[in-house]
């Protein structure tokens, strides 16, 4: 019964072509420094269950912001461990895609053909940076909100515009209830579209192009 | 070739893929859905003596609004509820009273006493109590609910329940 419902499914919908595409490719022998790509990539679905959960309680308002979250901690069933898993998932998640991007760079994994994957790769580890530098602000207790005052003031000491960035970010001169909610909305829509479309195209030049090898040791 | 009664490596691997996946689906599912019905499952309970005054200050025999309020904590904030009791005294003694909820029992729309009709009217579907809060027309399934009274020290109180 199970077999016909998926040859039924799959002379429709090409599932076992998706499959053998994406899942049954041929890779070289390689080692456990080429699972960090994937390990990101599970991380980064981790935090966006883990984050769509979050918003069901979270409220992006100075007065809220922080009962809100003392709310998930204390009142709502399981919501430590939702919290705990998007708290140390997005630390975790800067800390993988960091070393991915050593493990391409030493390996050489981003000469030709590869040079777009890198590419996309070099905007996603800045998307990660800026998901952890937004997300950070948002418990909105005093380290959010000093971490977050010194952040945007460093960003501040750029030479001519650094004072238009620095407003930019706060969404005026002080940090606000504008600031949070601009945080928030880059935190939970800007950077997770950014980051989603760039996957696609890293993962679509993965599959195109496969995966490199391990580099031969040179000789002499 | 590898004898059929052989695991073959390839679905080893399947196996523990589905294996751990399933696990950890579990883990995080689960307490996924306690996290979201959390709110509905914990239901607060409560009951209260509300003082609406001394017993002298209703006139006998028509109907008179008591409005109060009941604040409670809901997740990060006070909620307020506005509630509304019509306090009846049928008869001169203390024990001759009655008072209704303005609640009306179809969908908690509020009720309107009109002295003209003698009717306690309520203005989304029409239905209509009479001065014992029983149903008279419309779609209103029970009728009006009569507060627990008590009267000390000619202080009447009622009994909130929270429906």
């Amino acid at each position: 019964m199970t077999a016909r419902v998926v040859s039924w499914l799959d002379e429709r919908l090409g599932l076992t072509s998706i499959y053998n595409l994406v899942f049954d490719r041929k890779v070289p022998k390689v080692n456990w420094w080429f699972t960090l790509g994937s390990a990101s990539l599970f991380l980064f679905i981790m935090q966006g269950v883990t984050g769509v959960f979050l918003s069901v309680y979270y409220v992006p308002d100075p007065s809220k912001a922080y009962d809100s979250i003392q709310y998930i901690m204390t009142g709502v069933t399981f919501g430590w461990l939702i919290r705990g898993i998007h708290h140390w998932g997005a630390t975790l998640m800067v800390i993988f895609v960091f070393i991915h991007m050593l493990r391409t760079f030493f390996m050489g994994a981003y000469k030709f053909p590869r040079e777009i994957t890198w590419l996309t790769g070099v905007i996603l580890l800045l998307a990660t940076l800026g998901m952890g530098f937004t997300g950070y602000l948002l418990p909105w207790n005093q380290r959010a909100y000093w971490a977050t005052t010194v952040g945007t003031a460093i960003a501040g000491t750029a030479p001519v515009i650094g004072d238009f960035i620095l407003r930019v970010l706060r969404g005026g001169n002080d940090l606000s209830a504008v600031t949070l909610a601009r945080f928030f909305s880059v935190h939970i829509w800007f950077l997770p579209v950014v980051i989603i479309g760039l996957i696609s195209v890293h993962m679509y030049l993965i599959i195109r192009l496969g995966i490199s090898s391990v580099p031969k040791e040179e000789e002499g | 070739m590898a004898d059929s009664h052989q695991v073959q490596r390839r679905d080893f691997v399947n196996i523990v893929l589905v294996g751990i996946g399933s696990v950890i689906g579990l883990i995080i599912g689960i307490p996924a859905i306690a996290y979201l019905l959390s709110p509905a499952v914990k239901v607060q309970k409560e009951e209260a003596w509300i003082p609406l005054g001394p017993l002298d200050a209703y006139p006998l025999d028509d109907p008179k609004l008591f409005s109060y309020t009941r604040t409670k904590i809901n997740g990060w904030e006070k909620t307020v509820n506005s509630y509304g009791a019509y306090v009846w005294r049928y008869g001169e003694g203390e024990s001759e009273i009655k008072v209704y909820s303005n609640r009306c029992t179809h969908l908690s729309c509020r009720v309107t006493w009109t002295e003209e009709t003698n009717i306690y009217f309520c203005p989304c579907h029409d239905g209509r109590f009479n001065k014992e809060g029983e149903v008279v027309a419309g779609p209103p399934p029970e009728p009006l609910f009569e507060f627990e009274t008590m009267v000390e020290e000619g202080v009447l109180s009622i009994k909130h329940l929270e429906v």
